[in-house]
């Protein structure tokens, strides 16, 4: 089975005025060692060790200096990194990694099975973000010989769970440089070590990160470029102007004006695609405040997603950039399912529904009055926006309030000050990661991300907690089969649009974008053509 | 000695000044939604409750206010700015990182605006209500009201992207990697879009000032005693108009100072520098306290030292002055 079906890119980019070029000159290649490679980012993560801190710009600059326990191939199938096999035991309760053998610190020391204990069970388990929800049943680390980590839980632990979130997760910290220190104000989040294909150089706050080859990488003879040069440039229209000057050869994370990511796209200068983002896309999501008494309906929520015209917005404001969602995971994760209960656009069918659900028009043919609470991106307000104007034709009349991050967490996720949110949610890989602590109840309060829209549902709860632990690869899907189909059918958050992080990248890069996380990859087999 | 006086004069003014300034600042922020710990779990993405109160008791977010504060002012009268939540590391680090950078774009694009300034007033002043001035002033109207990202912005696409002359952002270029002279020479290259940009703006207020100022001067008794006398009219423009006209020209570039920090800001996203402009913005957006509070405390420095320069430069101009009085 395929995990990640990958590439689909005539699917992703269908209709899209992108080209993409490349492909199968690139293979028959030889590569070329040498040559720097530049790359512009919009945000400086500020922390460069994804041992202790988990994010799609942590893990894009620190993936080559620091390395995962797996990553994923071309096919996006785990691909052994630090470890070269794994296996599970039957009842889900322990997994066993083999380690690679002869791979050393970049400070000379070697790595070992210490070092992987060492930083599930005190960094990934208790420190880390996201680690902390998917290895809370991981009860110890067993190494009987330097080239073996036998993780060992207190409940069933999914194979695919934890290879899939091994590689956002499991990025393995010298034990040597961490133990017995104050983690967060350790040097060496800021000026990691590690066992990767390049060394750290230099950081320089709110400007660049600088790499170099690592001569004695354990995969010989990689990696082929000898330097990468990361630039944060904040500004778009900077940002693109960087790009088309030729002062950096890559721009990720769509971080240009999507205008100008269509006019590149059309120069034969630059690849403009979205290849080898899959695995870390993010979808615009209306999340509604279930202590609302109108939103407890779930007549009005059904009539919302009836109102907007997510494939008009699709075309016009994201000029095709993304697609509409459906269920609780992206087109490309293993857990969509393509035949799920949907809402299509029908503005008729809304009016009926809230008719139906007692909110008739009155005064000034409004029907209800309701908050929109908004981070002041341009694509979450863009899409408040929509949503706004949306209602506004079936009669809902909606108020927006942007706040920047802080003030947004704040209200949303510890207040919960707020009626309807538009909630910009990353994916990864997995739904038990990232998805599916937005729906489960009996959470404390202030928890960013988890489940602030006051849904609570016994038998959805169920379901979460059984695929958790389902061992068993197919019950384990069926489950989020019906998890995704009870979701669309109480809409308690409405996955609205999917998008997938779009790149430019100058023609002459091979081996780029070669995976579905390639972002936050190693990069060791990345060379520059003549 | 008359010099040191007004220093200290000026100094003492500007402590308790800098104290309200400090204390507006910090009690505002207070107000702003979320703590730096919210904005850094924003970027994080996730995080649990004793994830959150971790962070929270490790930077001292746990206290009260008041406690907060007094510990900050206390930190200060030590000369220590503290610890910036969103980058660990020393904020005293920080601000001296980005601090030359803003400061020589600041300086150079004043410098380039008051002189052009100058010497394009006085022609206007010299031609008034004829040819020359009509187009100088026009020209000065437009430049003056055109947002100075937009004219970065085009600056870049015909000088970077099209002609391939100067570099489109950044300080410096990393990949040649450049060292001594030739590192240099390299980030001068990198500033002259900047500077010009920043620059473009002030130099229409400059203008627009000298014009005015030389036209009055012009008019007065002075200056017809001047012509009288029979001294040629570059003497009588230079040396009796121009010193005159030249008193509102320093106040307002003292002025100037200040909000060229804010000028700053803009141009610093648009070209990509890393100066102090962009780090306080980034401040803000982080509830980074201590950062931002440093800045305050730098820029105030900043501003006071230049308007002492002013002062100095006003008794220059004008002996009757007395700046120590």
């Amino acid at each position: 089975m395929t995990e990640l079906r990958f590439p689909r890119r005539a699917a992703l980019l269908g209709g899209a005025a992108l080209a993409y070029h490349g492909g199968a000159a690139e293979a028959q290649d030889t590569p070329r060692r040498g040559g720097t490679v530049t790359v512009q980012v919009a945000t400086d993560p500020r922390f460069l060790m994804p041992a202790l801190r988990g994010n799609f710009s942590i893990t894009n600059l620190a993936a080559k200096v620091v390395e995962p326990l797996v990553d994923l191939d071309s096919e996006g199938q785990p691909q052994g990194r630090l470890a070269t096999s794994w296996e599970g035991t039957p009842d889900g309760l322990a997994i066993t990694f083999r380690l690679r053998d002869g791979v050393k610190w970049h400070d000379g020391r070697p790595f070992t099975s210490a070092d992987v204990q060492f930083s599930a069970m005190e960094m990934w388990r208790r420190v880390q973000n996201y680690g902390t929800i998917v290895f809370r049943n991981l009860v110890a680390v067993d190494t009987p010989d330097p080239l073996t980590a036998i993780f060992r839980f207190s409940k069933p632990m999914p194979l695919r769970l934890m290879l899939y979130a091994g590689t956002e997760l499991s990025y393995v910290a010298p034990r040597h440089l961490y133990e017995g220190t104050d983690f967060l104000a350790n040097p060496v989040n800021m000026a990691p070590i590690g066992t990767g294909p390049f060394r750290f150089v230099n950081y320089t706050a709110g400007q660049h990160v600088i790499v170099e080859r690592n001569p004695d990488y354990w995969d010989a003879g990689k990696p082929y470029l000898d330097r990468i040069i990361t630039r944060f440039i904040a500004d778009p229209a900077a940002a693109a102007a960087a790009v088309e000057s030729g002062a950096v050869d890559m721009s990720i994370f769509s971080s240009l004006p999507r205008t100008d990511l269509v006019r590149l796209g059309r120069e034969a200068r630059f690849r403009v695609s979205q290849k080898g983002n899959e695995a870390n896309s993010i979808g615009n999501t209306l999340c509604f405040n279930h202590r609302k008494p109108e939103l407890q309906d779930v007549r009005v929520r059904r009539a919302f997603a009836h109102a907007i015209d997510v494939n008009f917005y699709v075309r016009s404001f994201l000029l095709g950039l993304g697609r509409r969602g459906l269920g609780l995971q992206p087109s490309f994760s293993a857990f969509y399912f393509p035949d799920l209960t949907d809402y299509p656009f029908d503005p008729r069918r809304a009016e009926a529904l809230l008719d139906e659900a007692g909110f008739r028009r009155g005064q000034g043919g409004i029907r209800l009055t309701l908050r929109m609470t908004s981070t002041n991106g341009d694509d979450a307000v863009r899409f408040a926006t929509f949503v706004q104007q949306s209602l506004a034709r079936i009669g809902v009349r909606l108020s927006i309030t942007t706040y920047d991050s802080a003030g947004y967490l704040a209200n949303v996720m510890r207040d919960w000050n707020f009626d309807l949110t538009g909630e910009t949610i990353g994916f990864r890989n997995d739904p038990q990661i990232s998805t599916t602590v937005f729906l489960r109840s009996g959470q404390p309060r202030g928890v960013p991300w988890s489940n602030q829209w006051g849904w609570e549902s016994a038998p959805m709860d169920a379901l979460i907690d059984g695929a958790a632990e389902a061992v068993d690869p197919d019950r384990r899907r069926a489950l989020y089969r019906e998890l995704g189909e009870m979701v669309m059918q109480e809409l308690p958050m409405w996955l609205a649009i999917e998008q997938v992080y779009t790149s430019v990248t100058a023609v002459k890069l091979r081996n780029d974008h070669n995976n579905p996380r390639w972002t936050g990859s190693h990069w060791s087999d990345l060379w520059i053509a003549a | 000695m008359r010099i040191l006086r007004l220093v200290l004069r000026r100094l003492s003014l500007s402590i308790p000044c800098l104290g309200i300034i400090l204390a507006v600042l910090f009690f505002l922020l207070q107000l702003a939604p979320g703590d730096a710990v919210d904005a850094l779990i924003g970027q994080m993405g996730t995080s649990d409750d004793t994830l959150s109160k971790l962070l929270r008791s490790y930077y001292g977010l746990d206290g009260s206010v008041v406690g907060q504060f007094t510990g900050y002012v206390g930190r200060l009268a030590t000369l220590d700015l503290g610890l910036s939540i969103a980058y660990g590391k020393p904020v005293i680090d920080l601000i001296l990182e980005r601090l030359p950078v803003t400061v020589v774009l600041m300086v150079t694009s004043m410098a380039m605006a008051f002189t052009a300034g100058c010497v394009v007033g006085v022609i206007a002043a010299r031609y008034v209500h004829r040819w020359p001035d009509t187009i100088i002033s026009v020209l000065g109207m437009l430049v003056y009201s055109m947002p100075s990202f937009w004219f970065g912005l085009m600056a870049i696409v015909l000088f970077a992207v099209t002609l391939g002359w100067l570099p489109a952002g950044g300080i410096s270029d990393l990949r040649a990697g450049h060292t001594g002279i030739a590192h240099l020479l390299d980030m001068a290259k990198h500033l002259v879009m900047p500077a010009l940009t920043l620059g473009l703006i002030f130099f229409a207020v400059y203008l627009r000032v000298m014009r005015t100022a030389m036209v009055e001067v012009m008019t007065l008794d002075f200056m017809r005693t001047a012509r009288a006398k029979g001294l040629q009219e570059r003497a009588v423009l230079f040396r009796h108009a121009l010193r005159n006209a030249l008193l509102p020209m320093v106040t307002i570039a003292g002025l100037h100072a200040s909000s060229m920090l804010g000028g700053a800001v803009v141009v610093e996203s648009v070209f990509s520098l890393p100066g102090l402009g962009r780090l306080a913005q980034e401040a803000v957006v982080q509830r980074d306290l201590n950062m931002l509070l440093g800045i305050t405390v730098m820029s105030s420095v900043l501003v006071i030292a230049v308007n002492l320069v002013i002062d100095i430069i006003y008794a220059r101009l004008d002996p009757r002055i007395d700046v120590g009085a």
